[in-house]
């Protein structure tokens, strides 16, 4: 092994433009795959941050209200009970399970909540709102809106709303101001306006108002339970799994975000399907071109194997030199693409950093490692082919060349 | 086969088949080289010399007869069996050097060594610098295969050829490519080595004055030894 090393080693830096050239075309090709892997990888990241990052992950709901079936042993028509539609959907028995719940691995924030709809009403004015209570402290455990306040802050008190600056605007109001709040319910709370936020979405800049869970209470006349509990996890790609086992431990009802989101799931996997087949390309340009040249080398070389099979040098020993060069080109090829790639795509912001316009490149996900022991392999393959090539020259006939 | 016989063939045919055409090359051919003995192997082109050369080099397998050489038959082993017997037991000094071109003269020499063992060992190297100081190229050790001249260069084939202390030394025409001063030399050192190593030599060659350096003659005409 060590000698046939040498001896590939010594093909390699025979003729170093050759070789210098090869490993530079594998170099970009595994350049080509980091940079598609960080991108695709960074791209759909982005995507996801921008489009799901500020929903709960996994939502514990209230049980839906089925018809209940009266009386089943009868032959005749089955009596049923109509579902009471009058009635709010309620989670009554969860509390106990929140400090649990909160204590799971993986969970970033819980935050029960109570939600109903209503109106804001200033003056003459009167805007429909998607009302959220939640816990004082946790009004950016989901939806992280401390960044994106444009006007005031997110702390709550028994008698402020924090609403969306659509809202705002469509009423003409400001910070410090007082709206009447009037639930579907028919209670009515006077709420000074403590904050203003701009998510970038028109449905919640619009129509989305936060207060307290208190005052949800009151407005939604809840006494006691919850309407649904949020949780959001550390990974939202383990919310399928994570809903399940909820579910599966509490006999809860739950749900993951991607029951909602099936087509934003839909686009990032064609995406990574494109950049999968991207990288395919790569590889199979790689493979190509390590396969062809040593082809040639093994034609270049036909007389010296014949020689060194006639001082006894095996098929195997061949073999060997020829899938190491191979190997080594692979390697070189790798490492030099991945360094290049490392140096030249780290300058770049991570995703929840970038600009409007600027490219979502992850370096985290450029999958370094994976190229390289790709192009290994790959590499290593590409050489068998001449490597037989060589293991079959027949001494014979290339000496008396 | 006697007792000192290194190799002997018996009744050795090779037929080339081309598909439509069917050549015999040899035809029932039988000799016996002895240990030490240096001989010439002479017979005009298309005679069988290079195809006997190869086959006694097992590089080819003959199509029938026999071949023993150190008391093993050798027709019936497989390839690597017969690389490795290739490897211990015989040298080859072509007529054109083909040494390895990326290599100094001292790795060239060291190769068969190297190659066995799977590395270059401290005692391959130090054999093979005493096998390029016997052939007089002690100050051409490192230079590579393309900076010597081709009476250097088929002295390195030959110090190569010696590595392992082969018994069997096959040349083919290991002068035809040198001027008439380095021939005499080659020859001069092949002798030497012949006489002071019980080295077996069997010299392919079309020139009558350096066959008549060997001690025996072998004629090949149309196939067969006559």
């Amino acid at each position: 092994m060590i000698y046939s090393a040498k001896i590939a080693w010594r093909y390699l830096t025979s003729n170093k433009t050759q070789t210098a050239l090869l490993i530079a075309g594998v170099a970009v090709g595994v350049y080509v795959f980091i940079f598609m892997s960080a991108l695709i990888g960074g791209l759909g990241s982005y995507l996801v941050q921008r489009t799901v990052g500020d929903i709960a992950h996994v939502t514990i709901e209230a049980p839906s209200r089925e018809a209940g079936l009266l009386l089943d042993n009868l032959a005749g028509p089955l009596l049923v009970q109509q579902p009471a539609t009058g009635q709010r959907d309620t989670l009554n028995a969860v509390d106990a399970f929140l400090p649990a719940i909160e204590a799971m691995p993986g969970v970033v924030a819980v935050s029960p909540q109570i939600v109903g709809n209503g109106f804001v009403v200033r003056g003459q004015s009167r805007a429909p709102v998607a009302v959220t209570g939640v816990e004082p402290d946790k009004v950016s455990a989901i939806a992280n809106l401390e960044p994106r306040m444009v006007a005031g802050d997110t702390l709550l008190t028994n008698s402020s709303v924090i609403i969306g600056q659509t809202l705002a605007s469509e009423l003409g109001i400001g910070i410090g101001q007082v709206i009447r709040l009037q639930s579907d319910r028919d209670v009515e709370r006077p709420l000074v306006v403590s904050g203003i936020f701009a998510l970038g979405l028109e449905a919640l800049d619009a129509r989305a108002a936060f207060v307290g869970v208190s005052t949800a209470r009151t407005l939604f006349d809840l006494p006691q339970g919850l309407s649904r509990v949020e949780i959001k996890l550390a990974d939202l790609n383990q919310g399928d799994g994570f809903a399940r086992r909820l579910a599966s431990d509490t006999g809860l009802t739950t749900k993951s975000w991607t029951e909602g989101n099936a087509s934003l799931l839909d686009g990032l996997r064609a995406q990574a399907n494109s950049g999968d087949l991207i990288k395919g390309f790569a590889m199979v340009t790689i493979i190509i071109g390590v396969a062809s040249a040593l082809l040639l080398s093994t034609y270049r070389r036909r007389s010296e194997i014949g020689i060194m099979r006639a001082f006894g040098a095996s098929r195997r020993f061949v073999v060997a030199v020829f899938v190491l060069q191979g190997a080594l080109i692979g390697i070189l090829g790798g490492l030099i693409g991945a360094l290049l790639g490392y140096v030249t795509l780290s300058p770049f912001p991570p995703p929840s950093a970038i600009s409007s316009g600027g490219l979502p490149i992850d370096v985290g996900q450029g999958s370094f490692a994976l190229a390289i022991t790709l192009t290994a392999i790959g590499a290593i393959l590409a050489s068998i082919l001449p490597a037989r090539s060589a293991s079959r020259v027949d001494p014979v006939t290339v000496i008396g060349q | 086969m006697s007792d000192t016989a290194l190799l002997d063939v018996r009744d050795l045919v090779k037929t080339y088949d081309s598909g439509e055409v069917e050549t015999r090359v040899l035809k029932g051919l039988s000799m016996t080289l002895d240990t030490g003995e240096s001989v010439a192997l002479l017979g005009p082109s298309g005679s069988g010399k290079s195809t006997l050369l190869s086959i006694l080099g097992t590089l080819m397998k003959p199509t029938s007869g026999t071949y023993m050489m150190l008391g093993e038959e050798l027709t019936r082993a497989d390839d690597a069996a017969l690389t490795e017997f290739r490897n211990r037991h015989i040298g080859f000094v072509f007529q054109f050097h083909h040494l390895l071109p990326d290599f100094t003269a001292l790795e060239n020499v060291m190769f068969p060594a190297a190659v066995a063992a799977g590395r270059e060992t401290g005692a391959a190297r130090q054999r093979a610098q005493q096998l390029l100081e016997r052939v007089g190229l002690a100050d051409r050790m490192d230079f590579g295969a393309g900076q010597l001249s081709g009476g250097q260069k088929q002295r390195v084939a030959i110090a190569r050829a010696l590595m392992n202390s082969p018994e069997l030394v096959l040349a083919d025409e290991p002068t035809g490519n040198l001027d008439r001063e380095s021939a005499e030399q080659v020859m001069e050192l092949l002798g030497e080595i012949n006489r002071n190593e019980q080295t077996t030599f069997l010299i392919s060659t079309h020139d009558e004055k350096i066959a008549a350096t060997c001690r025996r003659q072998i004629h090949v005409v149309d196939g067969k030894v006559r």
